[in-house]
């Protein structure tokens, strides 16, 4: 292995690592509070997560929305923006697929139907990504606050359009599409009965690998990360900062969008108010732990999944509520050792001779 | 106001001294057994290029820095390695060259700040600003109190920060690079209170790199170059070509540089054979004409620059920087915006067209600084040589891996970078290897004209050589270069023409058998200045 | 609706913004991104429920709401300026945790996902129409007294040059870590009071009963462009859409929604400069390397 490769291993893996710890430590004490037995509870956890099919279909189907959002913020990242967006953007895309999926006629095959929902999904998100990008571009907006206030405006949106117009009523979803639907994991694999896992998480996979091709192999991607680590150096390459900033912010907010099919179109076969469930904002710690690469933001993404399912598993003993905690707390000790990480390595590594 | 703990010590005794200070950082030794002698009650010019090791001795001094070895005595006593605030409360006061001032507050809150006057658990802030008035009588430094820093002119922001020291009671003043952003009449304010102040008694240490200015204001000056010190001499009894000399230090250095002699076999001797210059009918690769450009503080920075550069020709910009090359070349280069004038290369016009534009009709450029410029230190060897090339290196979108694993395997070799592993981080090179992926992408394309800014700051002498011979070899092959370069030994060595630069404008351009140390200096200096530049 | 019901509606329910933005602009005007308004609100709300519910007393309930204000912001002080975590990422972290840990400790202790059982207010009666809180008062001056201390007082002084220019300060000898820590930890424990009085208030404590609020205030710090003034004022405004919101609802007139997008539109509008420029203290967010 290279030197180089090494370092960046290392610099990369340190941070998840310290933070699980933390958590797993954090994770006892709670139990502990409860009056449980800490092996116990974690050993229930993986059995209700991993352990049974049904129980790993839920964590796949949770795992699928929060690549997507994961792989969005990661995006934004890359390029030195910070897109606190993802839940609106997720919404807005699942908002889009439905209505795709109620406009296009009921007989249409799923092969034209599901592009053509999927692309609508991926407008809608890139559109409400846009707006950011174009703000800051434009007028030097910080991406953080606008993402922040336009996620309010724009879920008041989608709330305001559900509940005066499209809704089915005494509900808060919109009339279930015909055409367009993603078949379930259980169709393929009984074992999977019950679970939402559906045919979605292919296209998860696809569009994670899609991004690393995107960000490690293609020229924009090159020009992408440039600017996300030294602008200065990028401007004097003769990249154009704005316009790739502008890109970066569309491009996550379509690949969040794109994430609402997963609901969408693979499970209610209806836009829900509400469906995205926190999934935008967990999307940053899933880039934030899986140190904004798309293998590591999957595998990020499936284990904050088992953290959210394990917590209804293990509910009757410790209230699944515990979750949450640790979720918070791995943020936090992920956020806290990457810069302390990073400043102990180079320490250690600084060269003998300049 | 708070009082000095120092005692005025009487005129005729050391102020300041420094002796053998050694001070490294990391593998760099910006010390070495450096000096200096200050005496009470006299203006002491500290002077050397960028690199010389002038602001590590005055940190030192602040206290901002602990020094690995020698010793420090103020006013007579020993206080190596003191903190700030020993050295605050000694009396010393410094005045940085970026200054310390909260825009958004007054002259009289950042002049009280850390110190306010209170009453009533309220912040006097009627007697800060009498306070501050009164100061500002006694000294001669004029500025209105409650005056927001942000309204200030930049002379002013300037008063302020030295009554800052003086409201803590500093005797000693030391003042880096002051005259970088004032104007002339601002320059010569400036100079009225030193006076003042050395008058009064203080001891006042300036840190300049303008030899004129050096003339004109100081009582005894410390020449540095390279972490040594290695001049005193007394103002009244030197010439300015005797400080550039000790500046540039060509004497002094070569003798003990282990590539003495590579250097000096390039040096040019008088009837050595030189390339013969180009025919002057062949359509020049850059033209320049009437180049303004505006600083951030409004200041022209490239004040009307009028030149060209015919294919086949070294244009080297001797000059002491901060007379405007860094602009110069950034606005060529498509960094900074054109107040006024026109860029033509190859006779196109390319004076509002954007770095990429520029790029493609065949310029290159060697930043000045690598670290923020030209390399992004994070990405591999192999991919900082596509930087700005990309889209060559690229197919229907994608980047072609071998293509640009192939063209860094080639130019490790030629241009012997090293490690030679095209996998490793910029950050983890040597300055010099560094250096050498930057030159190897510049010159390594297609290009006609290069704009080569301070191409062997910080690196090693081998390097140095190879990076002279390319230079030579891009002229032999009827490239255009516009070398800007603080070692004049460079710019004589290399260039066909000499221009000089001060303060904004070309002084002067001589064909280089013309450019001698003792006459560029002059014009380096604003002593003179030819009407034709 | 008569204008004074208007008028007392919207002080009521602007307390809880003054309170945080009152905190978000000491915070900010130090130099520390404050996105945690609504972490400290609702870790504030809880522990003021708690401490309540077990003393029968308001006042030991406001007590412990601040110190629930204070935990956290230590938490976000220490994460930011000792180990230099990412400000934002530290924000949301921290707002996370609030909504798990008040919802861990709301079934620990009252065994409910959703609510605690009722406990005093400091309101009596109802005709006084809650100006009979002090608490309200205290928000309603906590504008002022905050104003007062950023421009009147050495220790204002200092947190806004750190703020603008720590190198400055630090070159005067002003101690920038530990002004930023104590901006930090008050920031904490004032916004916690805006949770406290919605606890004491509402009689109880309701998961995530503070939905939102303190992205409100964030909007108003901004709005407001970091002056006390200026953002209390800004939280007025946001109040009294909210409370024509209120008065909307059921007719035709204007969606609801449409009014409650007011604040965060607004603030979009004056971070494009259409309205002047919003310009953030100069060394806003920058504790990372």
């Amino acid at each position: 292995m290279t030197t180089g490769l090494r370092e960046k291993l290392e610099e990369a893996l340190f941070p998840p690592v310290v933070a699980l710890l933390i958590a797993l430590v954090c994770g006892d004490l709670l139990i502990l509070s409860y009056g449980q037995s800490p092996a116990m509870v974690y050993r229930l956890l993986l059995e209700g997560t991993w352990g049974n099919a049904y129980g790993f279909g839920q964590v796949l189907y949770k795992a699928t929305t929060l690549t997507f959002t994961g792989l969005a913020v990661s995006m934004g990242i890359r390029a030195g923006l910070f897109n606190v967006g993802a839940e609106s953007q997720l919404a807005a895309g699942g908002f889009l697929a439905a209505m795709a999926g109620l406009a296009v006629s009921p007989g249409m095959p799923g092969i034209l139907a599901i592009p053509i929902c999927m692309v609508a999904a991926a407008v809608g998100g890139g559109i409400v990504g846009a707006i950011p990008g174009f703000l800051k571009v434009k007028f030097g907006a910080h991406e953080v606050i606008v993402t922040i206030m336009l996620n309010f405006v724009v879920l008041a949106l989608l709330n305001w359009a559900i509940a005066t117009h499209l809704n089915v009523p005494e509900t808060l979803h919109t009339t279930e599409i015909s055409s367009g639907r993603l078949p379930r994991v259980e169709s393929f694999i009984g074992a999977f009965h019950g679970s939402a896992a559906n045919l979605t998480l292919i296209v998860a996979l696809l569009v994670a690998v899609a991004v690393w091709f995107y960000l490690f192999r293609s020229r924009q991607g090159y020009e992408l990360r440039a600017v996300g680590l030294q602008p200065d150096a990028a401007e004097y390459g003769g990249i154009r900062v704005g316009k790739i900033w502008f890109r970066a912010m569309v491009l996550s907010g379509a690949i969040a969008g794109l994430g609402g099919i997963n609901y969408v179109l693979g499970y209610k076969y209806y836009y829900e108010e509400g469906f995205a469930g926190g999934s935008g904002f967990l999307g940053i710690a899933v880039a934030l732990v899986g140190r904004n690469h798309p293998l590591g933001v999957v595998l990020a993404a499936l284990f904050f999944a088992t953290l959210s399912q394990g917590g209804l598993a293990i509910h009757a003993f410790v209230p699944k509520q515990m979750v949450e905690v640790l979720q918070g707390v791995v943020i936090l000790a992920v956020a806290m050792s990457v810069p302390e990480v990073r400043r102990a390595l180079r320490q250690a590594r600084r060269p003998a001779a300049a | 106001m708070s009082t000095s703990v120092a005692a005025a010590p009487e005129p005729g005794a050391h102020a300041i001294r420094m002796q053998g200070i050694d001070k490294a950082f990391g593998a760099v030794r910006a010390n070495r057994a450096a000096s200096l002698d200050v005496l009470a009650g006299e203006i002491h010019a500290l002077v050397g290029e960028n690199g010389a090791g002038k602001s590590t001795l005055m940190k030192i001094l602040g206290g901002l820095q602990k020094p690995d070895a020698g010793s420090l005595e103020v006013n007579g006593n020993d206080v190596t390695g003191w903190s700030t605030s020993d050295a605050i409360a000694a009396g010393i006061g410094v005045v940085h060259q970026h200054f310390m001032l909260v825009s958004t507050l007054t002259v009289a809150e950042n002049i009280v700040l850390g110190q306010e006057p209170v009453s009533g658990g309220r912040f006097d802030r009627s007697r800060a600003i009498s306070d501050v008035e009164k100061l500002s009588e006694e000294t001669g430094l004029v500025v209105a109190a409650d005056r927001k820093i942000a309204d200030l002119s930049v002379g002013e922001a300037q008063r302020v920060e030295i009554l800052k020291t003086l409201f803590r009671g500093a005797r000693i003043l030391v003042l880096d690079e002051p005259t970088a952003v004032l104007s002339p009449p601002e320059v010569r304010e400036l100079w009225t209170v030193l006076r003042k102040l050395r008058d009064a008694g203080g001891t006042i240490v300036l840190i300049t790199h303008r030899l004129d200015e050096v003339i004109d204001i100081s009582d005894t000056i410390t020449v540095m170059r390279a972490g040594e010190t290695v001049a005193r001499l007394r103002t009244a009894d030197t010439t300015p070509a005797q400080i550039a000399r000790a500046m540039v230090g060509r004497d002094v250095a070569l003798s003990s540089r282990a590539g003495a002699s590579a250097l000096g076999a390039e040096l040019p001797e008088a009837g050595s054979a030189q390339p013969s210059p180009p025919s002057s009918d062949l359509p020049s690769a850059l033209n320049v004409t009437d180049l303004v450009v505006v600083g951030a503080r409004g200041t022209c920075e490239v004040d009307g620059v009028t030149f060209s550069i015919r294919p086949g020709e070294i244009l080297g910009i001797a000059g002491v920087e901060g007379n405007g090359q860094t602009e110069l070349v950034e606005a060529l280069a498509g960094l900074r915006p054109i107040a006024s004038g026109s860029i033509r290369i190859g006779g196109v016009e390319v004076t509002y067209r954007d770095v990429a534009r520029r790029r493609d009709a065949g310029l290159s450029h060697i930043p000045e600084d690598r670290h923020r410029r030209g390399l992004i230190l994070d990405y591999s060897i192999a991919d900082n040589l596509v930087l700005g090339l990309q889209s060559s290196f690229a197919s229907r979108g994608m980047l072609d891996g071998t293509r640009i694993t192939d063209n860094a395997g080639t130019r490790i070799e030629e241009f012997d970078i090293r490690p030679p592993s095209s996998e490793l981080p910029a950050r983890s090179l040597s300055g010099g290897n560094q250096q050498k992926v930057v030159i190897a992408r510049e010159m390594g394309r297609e290009f006609s004209v290069l704009l080569a800014s301070q191409p062997t700051r910080g690196v090693d002498v081998g390097a140095i050589e190879f990076i002279h011979s390319r230079l030579r070899e891009a002229r032999g092959a009827g490239k255009a270069v516009l070398l800007v370069s603080a070692e004049l030994n460079e710019v004589l060595a290399l260039s066909d023409r000499v221009a000089v630069m001060y303060r904004g404008k070309f002084a002067t351009v001589l064909p280089v058998a013309e450019a001698t140390e003792d006459v560029l200096g002059e014009y380096m200096i604003g002593a003179r200045k030819d009407s034709a530049a | 609706m008569n204008p004074v019901d208007f008028i007392t509606q919207t002080l009521r329910i602007a307390v809880p913004y003054l309170f945080a933005t009152a905190g978000g602009v000491l915070a900010e005007r130090a130099g520390i991104i404050s996105l945690t308004l609504e972490g400290f609100m609702l870790s504030g709300a809880f522990s003021a429920t708690l401490g309540t519910y077990y003393s029968g007393s308001p006042w030991i309930g406001l007590l412990c709401g601040v110190l629930g204000g204070l935990v956290f912001g230590l938490i976000h002080s220490v994460a930011t300026i000792r180990y230099r975590a990412d400000q934002v990422v530290v924000g949301i972290a921290i707002n996370l945790l609030a909504i798990g840990a008040t919802r861990f400790f709301l079934q620990l202790a009252f065994e409910s996902s959703s609510n605690s059982p009722r406990i005093e207010g400091f309101a009596a009666s109802a005709s006084a129409r809650g100006f009979d809180n002090p608490l309200l008062w205290v928000g309603l001056l906590s504008a002022p007294i905050l104003a007062f201390f950023l421009y009147k007082t050495p220790f204002g002084l200092r947190v806004r040059a750190v703020g603008e220019h720590p190198g400055a300060a630090e070159s005067v000898g002003v101690n920038v870590t530990r002004i930023r820590y104590i901006a930090v930890a008050v920031s904490g424990m004032v916004a916690a009071l805006g949770g406290v009085f919605l606890a004491l208030d509402q009689h109880q404590f309701t998961d995530q009963m503070t939905a939102g609020r303190g992205f409100i205030a964030v909007a108003a710090v901004i709005f407001g462009r970091w002056d006390p003034a200026r953002a209390a004022l800004a939280c007025l405004l946001f109040a009294a859409a909210e409370t024509l919101q209120i008065q909307l609802q059921g007719t035709q007139l204007i969606a609801s929604q449409f009014i409650s997008m007011i604040p965060y539109l607004l603030t979009i509008i004056a971070l494009a400069g259409v309205v002047g420029r919003a310009v953030p203290p100069a060394a806003l967010g920058k504790t990372g390397d």
